[in-house]
């Protein structure tokens, strides 16, 4: 009998999600197969086929759905609602299964779930159940099989508290730290933002994410919001924030959002008030989209990153 | 305390209305001009949409005239809208201005703490005086929807172009005017009457086209380049997706008055958005979908640039035209959208959609279109 395989987009919630995933549908005894790092190819093919006031990601996403598509036995498509009690994720990811269907129509089994843990009461049982049912498993084997995954997710997690970048970046011990702040699939998608991370540490940076804030310190530093952030990126962003500019020894924070994003529209905007409020920690924000030039960004990084070196020295 | 609120289409006649009866002091914010603008966008995320950026110039604005007292809606998400008053309130300390600010909630998470706004905004009135107030703002608000429900009908066929409009604008003026029940009613059918009179052209076929979208950008004509004017000049009966009142039945006051509800179209946006996406997005796409089933001859998508739940709406539109066969135009706003450039997009759109009628009329000449 021949492997099923299911295919993922290397794309938006891979990038908190690949471990998770990965681990699930190897557990049930399927192949998994990513898409690859987004490419020249892959951006192009995702513009032509999305709308143009789409912001940078869902283009890439359209491109990496294109790349796997008819190559896979399944495509992992869920729509992830919420993954935590009274939050939600942005729109565009509450739309993107019906938009890819409505762009692409793509021609293969498609495992279209919904997510969506926002309620009190709310769990994966259904939808787990109808994994189990498009890839033909048994529930009882699907629940077991994320229980096992999210251990693996856990354990992939804490890894990145203890201070580890993902995705084969190598940490680089400096003076200098710089706290980049951003959505995931923009701050590891080395192509779309240009090799920044790399740059960053080329020019000195020891890079710290959000993704390195363990999540008790960012619900605490999010719970002191006068109102609850609902996104549950955008918390993870104002919460990691918070911590990183009442930090001393984060000596700059970078932000990082694409181009007509809406909550980086308003929690860059927070973020980056705070931060001239308080009135010593740098701040910047790097808005990205298909049109972003190298140079420009290099010439603002150095910039920044020249600030720091004097500040601090 | 001084009250103040944001601007949205007529938004501030009701409210007006509503705090007034309450006793409760009220600054409207001067009308929504290039002035209001520049100060908004001065002191807004570059990335915001256009709704929060005129929020913010109505701030400004109404600070100057004395108001001290910011009153809004919230919300949960997932759309932006839910963190506005946020942001805004962020702004406006860093700029120095004292407001304090009622955030309104939407009343399906905690009734309680809605009570305890209105107690706060009322001032403690009897809830007597608050059930009146509602019902007086509300009257206002349905008098406004139907009169201009009527207006987008006179406009496409009035003879002399602007009749329909002077008779809106003066009703405008005499519903706010109106102190009491009779006063409002009074007002209502004196406009209604002074339609009738307006000499049209009864023979004239018009195209019937549907503005649908996000609320803002529909309701809020300095921001929609007065759009459905526009149409209504060009010989189309406009309809909108969403109406003041009929917002305010939906999200006040549950649905209990049975009028047109936007909860309709959701049921009839699957197969094609099956899913709620925030704000209007499936809304939007229903609309689409209901409209194109009950003798429109297109729709015209509106919204802000960079609003989520419109751009996935309108990435599933061009499903909805194609099945249903229904054309269908997306026009984004934001503050260098200009009136000209507008203008000759919806020139193009109804040169189309003539042609589609003319063709469904005249079977004979169809080699013509042919290809
Ligand atoms: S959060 Fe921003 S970048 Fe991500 S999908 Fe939404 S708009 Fe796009
Ligand atoms: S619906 Fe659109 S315009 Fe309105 S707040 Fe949400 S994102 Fe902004």
């Amino acid at each position: 009998m021949n492997t099923k395989t299911v295919g993922i987009p290397q794309a938006m919630l891979y990038y908190y999600y690949h471990y998770l995933w990965k681990s699930f549908f190897e557990r049930l005894g399927l192949e998994v197969k990513f898409s690859g790092e987004t490419n020249k190819h892959i951006l192009n093919a995702g513009i032509s086929s999305a709308v143009d006031e789409a912001c940078l990601p869902v283009k890439v996403f359209y491109g990496h759905v294109q790349e796997l598509a008819e190559k896979v036995d399944f495509l992992f498509l869920p729509r992830v609602v919420s993954t935590e009690k009274k939050e939600y994720m942005c729109p565009k990811l509450l739309g993107l299964p019906d938009m890819i269907k409505a762009s692409l129509a793509p021609q293969t089994v498609l495992i279209d779930v919904n997510i969506n843990m926002r309620n009190k009461n709310s769990t994966m049982k259904n939808a787990l159940g109808e994994v189990a049912e498009i890839i033909g498993v048994s529930h009882k084997k699907a629940l077991a099989a994320w229980r096992w995954a999210e251990k693996k997710q856990e354990e992939y997690q804490s890894n990145l508290v203890l201070g580890n970048l993902p995705f084969g970046h190598e940490n680089k011990n400096s003076a200098y730290q710089i706290a980049l702040l951003g959505h995931g699939y923009n701050i590891f998608d080395n192509y779309i933002n240009m090799n920044l991370i790399e740059k960053l540490q080329l020019m000195g940076a020891d890079i710290k994410t959000k993704e390195m804030v363990s999540h008790e310190l960012i619900e605490k530093h999010a719970s002191s919001l006068p109102k609850k952030m609902f996104w549950t990126f955008g918390k993870q962003l104002l919460g990691s924030g918070l911590y990183y500019l009442n930090n001393p020894e984060i000596k700059g924070i970078i932000f990082l959002a694409s181009f007509g994003c809406g909550p980086d529209s308003l929690v860059g905007e927070l973020l980056e008030r705070w931060a001239k409020r308080g009135g010593q920690k740098p701040f910047m924000i790097i808005t990205i989209d298909e049109h972003t030039g190298e140079a420009g960004l290099v010439t603002r990084i150095e910039a920044f990153m020249d600030m720091i070196k004097r500040k601090v020295s | 305390m001084k009250v103040t609120f944001p601007h949205m289409g007529n938004l501030h006649i009701v409210a007006k209305a509503l705090l007034e009866y309450l006793d409760v002091p009220v600054v409207v914010p001067p009308p929504i001009s290039k002035r209001t603008l520049a100060l908004g966008l001065s002191h807004s995320p570059e990335f915001a949409c256009i709704p929060l950026k005129i929020n913010m110039g109505n701030f400004v604005e109404a600070a100057e005239l004395g108001a001290d007292t910011i009153v809004m809606a919230g919300g949960v998400g997932p759309c932006r809208f839910g963190y506005y008053a946020q942001v805004e309130r962020e702004i406006l300390k860093d700029l120095g201005y004292n407001y304090q600010m009622i955030v309104v909630e939407p009343p399906d998470t905690h009734w309680s703490e809605v009570k305890e706004k209105i107690k706060l905004i009322s001032q403690g009135k009897p809830w007597w005086q608050i059930t009146g107030a509602i019902k007086f703002a509300w009257l206002k608000a349905r008098a406004i929807d139907i009169v201009e429900q009527k207006v987008q009908k006179i406009r496409a066929r009035e003879l002399v172009k602007g009749n329909a409009d002077t008779v809106y604008r003066q009703a405008l003026e005499n519903i706010d005017m109106a102190r009491d029940k009779q006063g409002v009613l009074k007002a209502r059918d004196k406009a209604l009457a002074n339609l009738d009179d307006i000499p049209i052209d009864k023979d004239k076929t018009v195209l019937k086209v549907a503005v649908i979208g996000e609320i803002y950008t529909i309701l809020e004509p300095y921001v929609n380049q007065n759009i459905e004017m526009h149409l209504g000049r060009l010989g189309v009966e406009v309809s909108r997706s969403i109406y003041l009142s009929e917002w305010i039945n939906d999200h006040l006051f549950m649905k209990i008055i049975p009028i047109r509800s936007t909860k309709d179209y959701i049921k009839m946006a699957p197969p094609y958005l099956g899913h709620f996406v925030g704000g209007h997005g499936q809304e939007t796409v229903g609309s689409a979908v209901k409209y194109s089933r009950t003798g429109f001859d297109g729709a015209i998508q509106l919204a802000p640039l960079t609003c989520m739940p419109e751009i996935v709406a309108q990435s599933i539109l061009p499903v909805v035209s194609k099945k249903e066969n229904f054309p269908i135009m997306t026009i984004y706003f934001d503050e260098q959208t200009g009136e000209a450039g507008m203008l000759t997009r919806l020139e193009a759109f109804i040169d189309l959609l003539e042609r589609r009628v003319d063709l469904k009329r005249s079977k004979d000449n169809e080699w013509i279109f042919g290809n």
